[in-house]
């Protein structure tokens, strides 16, 4: 049996943690219960009554088909992100690992992309692909692509795609590179002694090394692309054209802010709430699974 | 099955040499061991065979093919290094076979070849775990058993025992040695540890500021060290060096006392004798103050300072020897046994 330690009772450490607790009640749990009591409640047309209407707001969203489709664009949207900015910035890792020379500058150039805002990031890719004005449409009129994304919804969903993905690529280049530099040079170089060339040697064993990385990394940028992105949609397509690159963050703020509809907005940011917990606790029971060396 | 021959191979790292003019030519079948303090260029020798390191200049061949560009794949050799480099995500028998399994070799064929060096290694019982879950005796054996399914004409190893403990390290020396001549594979085996280096090669190569100092058999090296350094680094305890002065084959030592040595030359020349070499006897030349005697039950080792002259000098006597801190005693030596070494070159100079 251990012994119970005795501590004289003392005011001092509920002091000293009271900063933080105040903090996050003020600023996380007070808002998010706000979020789950307005998602219960139904307020008439001219906002003077609300009524407490339990899971009505609930049932409405899921029966909604312009919901439903919101949510399967939103699971598109980040796995095509996830996909896009993880790909690239593995390939750009790969490459990294292998500079002998100005390998510094070359990381520092990579880095920069996530030092920019998500609404300045967005805003350079709309003067980019400006219709009228932008580099881009102009080159692709040349091999015959009419670009439009104000009008074309795939071309405005692609257009987001790739700024937020852009946006992303630094921060999992980063970590990439990192994961691939922990790995001994000794086992590489027996693998080149085995007969295994370089493509071989990323296959066989970079990548299956790296995998917990590549894990964090994913869960890491399903939260990017379900919650970060809203600033460069904002900027760029509005959520438009006719709703192609609504996601549920946006449409939290579309419903709520635009729409005025408190209590469905309410009830579609606990359902996130609860995605991104769920998320959280996917990441924290798995990742901690590592390859051991 | 192979020679190696190295041809006036240097290495620079930008402005700096590391390795000066390397030359040495390996028989087919010979274990030859590379050993030097750290820092001397031994295990850049041996990456530069194979083909992990550029050769600056000079030229390597294995066989008759000279291998200076071609890939480590291309140079059929297999190397064991020293923290083993398992492939961590992948049982032992996935290690073993990755190499065959890359050249295309039958499916039939490579299980015969692991579980035939499995057998040897004695680690058939752990074909299905991770490295991870192996100790470190276990892991060297795999990482030995991935080089020999390979069956290479070159074995490279790169200081493959010092991560593991002393007795461990011993058996796995005499396992080495006898895995090397049964299947008498050409091998190349850097080490730091002289012992180590005394009691696996057919030749050394001793190393030093990336000059070969000496190249020859173990006994070679110990009867005849062609230089200060290897009289030094080979033997232990390691060989005194003491100044005296030469003439007309006699060896003048600081306390006066003259030795008659095989030598011609005349002047300052550096005399060594090694510890064991040394004969107690109430006459002899070499007199030494006590400073501090070590037994080790079978022999004892006599430290103290030599008589006139603050030279720290070493004996070692068969036995148990008591001798008081402070009390003098006097050694002799046969001339066979005195190295006599030029000062300012410390090449030796024969009689």
């Amino acid at each position: 049996m251990l012994k119970r330690v005795h501590f004289p009772t003392s005011a001092l450490p509920y002091l000293l943690v009271a900063p933080q607790i105040i903090i996050t009640l003020i600023f996380f749990i007070w808002p998010a219960s706000q979020a789950v009591y307005q998602s219960f409640l139904i307020e008439d047309a001219f906002g003077l009554s609300s009524e407490f209407v339990w899971f009505e707001n609930f049932q409405i969203l899921f029966e909604d088909s312009l919901y439903l489709e919101t949510f399967w664009r939103t699971i598109l949207f980040s796995a095509a992100v996830a996909v896009l900015s993880m790909g690239s910035a593995l390939i750009l890792a790969a490459f990294a690992d292998r500079v002998v020379r100005g390998a510094t500058t070359y990381r520092t150039l990579l880095i920069w992309p996530y030092a920019v805002a998500p609404v300045l990031a967005g805003a350079l890719w709309v003067f980019m692909f400006n219709p009228t004005l932008g580099i881009f449409p102009y080159i692709l009129e040349f091999i015959g692509i009419d670009w439009n994304h104000y009008l074309n919804g795939g071309q405005a969903m692609t257009l987001v795609i790739f700024a937020a993905a852009w946006k992303q690529i630094a921060y999992n280049f980063l970590f990439y590179l990192a994961a691939m530099q922990s790995i001994p040079r000794s086992l590489i170089e027996a693998a080149a002694i085995d007969g295994a060339g370089p493509v071989r040697r990323f296959w066989d064993h970079i990548f299956p090394l790296i995998s917990p990385t590549t894990f964090f990394l994913l869960v890491i940028n399903a939260v990017y692309a379900f919650f970060d992105t809203f600033g460069i949609i904002h900027a760029v397509t509005q959520g438009g054209p006719a709703n192609s690159t609504t996601i549920l963050v946006y449409k939290v703020f579309n419903d709520g802010f635009v729409g005025l509809d408190l209590g469905g907005s309410a009830a579609q940011s606990v359902i996130l709430m609860i995605l991104v917990i769920a998320m959280t606790v996917v990441q924290f029971r798995y990742v901690e699974r590592k390859v051991e060396y | 099955m192979a020679s190696i021959s190295l041809k006036d191979l240097v290495k620079t790292y930008g402005d700096v040499e590391v390795l000066h003019h390397v030359e040495g030519e390996i028989q087919d079948g010979e274990l030859i061991v590379i050993v030097g303090p750290s820092g001397c260029g031994k295990s850049t020798l041996l990456r530069m065979v194979a083909g992990l390191e550029t050769v600056t200049s000079g030229e390597i061949s294995i066989g008759d093919k000279v291998v200076n560009k071609l890939e480590p794949a291309d140079r059929d050799i297999a190397m064991v290094f020293q923290n083993y480099a398992l492939y961590p995500h992948m049982s032992v028998r996935e290690n073993m076979a990755y190499g065959l399994k890359i050249r295309k070799i039958s499916k039939d064929e490579i299980d015969r070849r692991v579980q035939e060096a499995a057998e040897i290694l004695e680690i058939g019982a752990y074909l299905d775990r991770k490295p991870r879950q192996l100790s470190g005796g276990q892991r060297q054996r795999v990482a030995m058993g991935r080089a020999i399914v390979r069956n290479p004409q070159v074995f490279l190893f790169d200081e493959p025992l010092s991560n593991l403990d002393a007795k461990l390290r011993v058996q796995m020396r005499l396992e080495i040695r006898k895995l090397q001549q049964r299947l008498g594979v050409t091998s190349i085996y850097v080490t730091h540890d002289q012992v180590e280096a005394m009691t696996l090669g057919d030749r050394l190569m001793v190393l030093n500021g990336g000059y070969v100092e000496q190249f020859g058999t173990p006994i070679e090296l110990y009867d005849r060290p062609a230089t200060v350094f290897v009289a030094g680094f080979i033997g232990s305890p390691s060989m005194n060096f003491l100044p005296v002065e030469a003439s007309g084959g006699t060896l003048a030592l600081a306390n006066g006392a003259t030795l008659t040595g095989g030598t011609q030359a005349s002047g300052k020349v550096t005399l060594g004798v090694r510890p064991e070499h040394l004969v107690q006897d109430d006459t002899g030349e070499i007199r030494i103050t006590v400073q501090m005697v070590e037994q080790l039950g079978a022999n004892t080792l006599i430290h103290g300072l030599l008589e006139g002259s603050d030279t720290e000098f070493v004996a070692s006597a068969a036995g148990h020897v008591t001798a008081q801190a402070g009390t003098l005693m006097s050694f002799t030596a046969a001339a066979e046994d005195l190295h006599i070494f030029d000062a300012t070159s410390g090449k030796r100079i024969d009689a």
